[in-house]
């Protein structure tokens, strides 16, 4: 280093400040406001540059760069239309805590708040759904800004942070120092340990408990903290529910993991929640999908609540002991001194439940088992194809969703068993989600297998993106799960709208041509019996994307469900062969159908 | 419903109060006030909020609160043995009779008589909101033409400081410092 001073642009100390937070990547669409910053980029060979097709898919590869790494993902975008089409990326980072740093270009200083050509206040837009943002006044500011963000987004509950940079800002030159020392903020302590009286009446509550059960959420994945879980729910013999987010904390064949919890959670693993003595509510946050109605829930447990976001404690479920803290300091402040009797019983009740629920509940071909009515074997079951999928990647491989009854079945049927590999919008339900966010996970970890699994509905939200797998040469596996149908609101309208099917249906272009005029390989399945070649087939693939579309049954529905608004135990379960008699025989005597829990 | 009073502690910088603002119709609850200014530091200003709601959404005011990057210290002032002051500008409406009237009513209630014109008269009165609502209930015969009233400022007696960490801004925000948030 000389000691002369560096004068350097906006832009060029903006890129500067990307390498020293070790970004490789960036996302991101150019447009007149950002030109300065992109006119810098191509003079930072180590900062590489994915072209996207829509500022949304930018922020989506940057939440799936973030999620299969914990490391933060950029996204760049231009001023006004560039900054709103991001809105959409930043709010699903936000809802699943997801580190992602967007740059926006901004008009000049001197036309801010005059209407100009692509002005739009997107600090104002996206205040409520970032963790924090900038609009930079300054080219002094910009380094220290940068740092501040990265930390932000990174630290304590992660989540995505703007910074707006006025053009001017971004041409403007000062001397460019580097704040090498650390973020102090007087209003920002993300916090770490919790006290000890807190611990003490944890474990006095687990040392009590006989039928205890772990909520395991995004939080154990996010504080690194799967060691240190497995390591307690061994030592003290409580099995695990995941949520959505949580599922890939533990490997699901492991005895003690239960399975997913909530909506569209096993019958078994809700029932254990509903009859358990105590719940250890490990980095989630009781949302109303894994909760149904709160007043009916888990009313026999007492419960326990770790969390680093103070303000989710008591939110929506009030516990008896509510813990502030990293979890993997938590948890290591708890392991010392746990201590339980095991109550195999406990154990033993879950696991009968469990055998019920996959006897009744697991897609099978008809005449397996004279009590389900099964499939026609010529037909493809969604299920049966996330199945082989899993099968087929012995679970090993990063699955990316879409949202959707896919998104469902992948939970379902798809047993991870390394932390990170599941990706997939849980708080927002952000269709169009999928396809970039696998691209962004591949490009963070180039050595996964990674899989988007989408719908035909959100894949068509988003699939411009297709080119961008294509011009990075992204080896990412699509999945289509194609039902001709919006498929989970299919589903509501069956059960809660009499069945009129309105908006629904979609009539579909032929996938693989669109695929094939990108220049991607793809091939169409639509026997059961072809899913195990054509996985192989896409597996061998070992440059650029590779689409499969599996033409799937139209009438399929995701089973069991809570109704939104029910208790987490009134589940809709599969029919039976009876069920499916004794309702078609009160359609033909003209009965009313139940009525449908209200709507949440 | 019950009343609540917190106070904040923030950054002064541009855009805090809107985080603050947003917060409250972002997570559905209501203000009843909101009082913002500077304090004895430059580089910070004080927000009194009052809250209409139960005790449990004051405590996820709270630490929603605490959220924002920008917010240094909240403190729960109900319960907590506090100074609280409200101030009102109140023009009514007069003629020779009603100016004696208030002229009486304004030394009980130790409120100063700020402007005095032909028809009306601006009366001001700080104290405790009870005091002005009474204040205000008596004067409303006479006409009351307009109101203002600043919303609630509150601090806590004696040791219950909303604490300050000693905290140095580390980089010099041109034109920052004189923001009104």
């Amino acid at each position: 280093m000389s000691d002369q001073p560096r004068i350097l642009t906006g832009a060029e100390i903006l890129c500067e400040c990307l390498l020293r937070e070790q970004v490789d990547v960036v996302f991101g669409y150019p447009g007149g406001a950002i030109l300065p910053t992109y006119d810098a980029l191509c003079h930072y060979p180590d900062l590489h540059h994915v072209l996207t097709r829509h500022e949304q898919g930018a922020t989506h590869m940057a939440d799936g760069y973030a999620r299969a790494t914990g490391r933060v993902g950029v996204a760049i975008a231009t001023s006004g239309p560039g900054a709103t089409n991001m809105i959409t990326g930043l709010a699903t980072a936000m809802l699943d805590s997801s580190p992602v740093v967007a740059i926006t270009g901004q008009v000049g200083t001197a036309l801010i708040g005059t209407d100009a050509f692509q002005e739009t206040d997107v600090t104002g837009i996206s205040l409520p759904i970032t963790k924090h943002n900038y609009l930079v006044g300054h080219v002094e500011e910009l380094a220290h800004v940068v740092k501040e963000a990265f930390h932000i987004a990174r630290t304590g509950r992660p989540g995505p942070v703007l910074i707006d940079v006025p053009k001017d800002v971004q041409v403007a030159r000062c001397e460019f120092v580097y704040p090498e020392e650390p973020i102090r903020l007087p209003g920002y302590h993300p916090p770490e340990s919790a006290p000890q009286e807190q611990i003490d009446a944890a474990l006095e509550l687990i040392a009590a408990s006989e039928r205890p059960v772990i909520l395991a959420g995004q939080g154990v994945l996010m504080a690194g903290a799967h060691q240190e879980l497995r390591e307690f729910a061994e030592r003290a013999h409580v099995p695990i529910a995941l949520t959505l987010l949580g599922k890939s904390c533990m490997p699901e064949d492991h005895p003690l993991v239960l399975g997913m919890m909530g909506m569209h959670g096993g019958a078994h693993v809700n029932k254990a929640i509903q009859e358990a003595d105590l719940l250890l509510a490990f980095g989630m946050r009781f949302d109303d999908r894994v909760t149904g109605k709160l007043d009916t829930y888990a009313r026999k447990a007492k419960k326990i609540h770790v969390d680093i976001d103070a303000s989710e404690i008591n939110k929506n479920v009030r516990v008896d002991v509510g813990i502030v803290g990293d979890l993997g300091t938590v948890l290591r402040q708890l392991l010392p001194r746990l201590e339980r009797t095991p109550t195999p019983q406990w154990i033993d009740r879950i696991r009968e439940w469990s055998d019920d629920g996959r006897r009744r509940e697991f897609v099978r071909p008809a005449g397996e088992d004279p009590d389900m009515p099964g499939f026609d074997p010529e037909k493809l079951i969604a299920g049966q194809v996330i199945f082989d999928l899993c099968r087929h990647t012995d679970g090993e491989a990063v699955t990316v969703t879409d949202v959707g009854q896919h998104q469902m079945w992948e939970a379902q049927y798809y047993h991870h068993r390394r932390p990170r590999t599941l990706i997939t919008s849980g708080g927002l339900g952000t269709m169009g989600f999928g396809l970039p966010a696998a691209i962004g996970a591949k490009m963070a970890a180039p050595d996964e297998e990674v899989w988007a699994v989408v719908g035909d509905g959100g894949f068509q939200m988003t699939m411009m993106e297709l080119a961008t797998a294509v011009q990075e040469r992204v080896n990412v596996k699509i999945a289509i799960i194609n039902n001709g149908f919006l498929g989970m609101v299919r589903q509501w309208q069956e059960f809660f709208y009499d069945e009129r099917y309105y908006a629904t249906p979609m009539i579909n272009p032929d996938f693989c041509k669109i695929a094939e005029a990108y220049g991607i390989p793809t091939r169409r399945v639509t026997r059961r019996d072809e899913i195990a070649d054509t996985l192989a087939w896409a597996s061998a693939i070992d440059e650029g994307p590779v689409l499969v579309e599996f033409v799937v049954a139209k009438e399929d529905i995701v089973y069991p469900m809570v109704p939104a608004g029910a208790a987490l135990d009134e589940m809709i379960r599969r029919p039976t062969r009876d069920d499916l008699e004794r309702r078609k025989s009160e359609k033909e005597r003209g009965a009313p159908k139940p009525a449908p829990a209200p709507n949440a | 419903m019950a009343k609540h009073t917190l106070c904040a502690l923030v950054e002064n910088r541009p855009g805090v109060l809107m985080r603050v603002v947003n917060l409250f119709r972002r997570r559905n609850f209501n203000i009843d006030s909101l009082t913002v200014g500077r304090t004895h530091r430059d580089d910070y200003s004080r927000i009194t909020m009052v809250m209409e709601g139960s005790r449990e959404q004051a405590e996820l005011v709270e630490k929603n609160l605490y959220k924002l990057v920008n917010v240094i210290e909240v403190e729960y002032m109900s319960g907590l043995p506090t100074v609280e002051r409200d101030l009102a500008l109140i023009k009514v409406q007069v003629d020779a009779a009603a100016r004696r009237d208030i002229t009486q009513l304004c030394d009980i209630f130790r409120a100063r008589i700020v402007d005095v014109s032909a028809d009306s008269m601006i009366v001001e009165t700080t104290g405790e909101e009870a005091k002005i609502e009474s204040f205000c209930e008596l004067l409303r015969p006479f006409g009351i033409v307009e109101m203002v009233r600043t919303g609630i400022v509150a601090m806590g007696r004696g040791d219950h400081n909303l604490r300050d960490h000693g905290y140095q801004p580390q980089v010099a925000l041109a034109g920052a410092r004189k923001s009104v948030l």
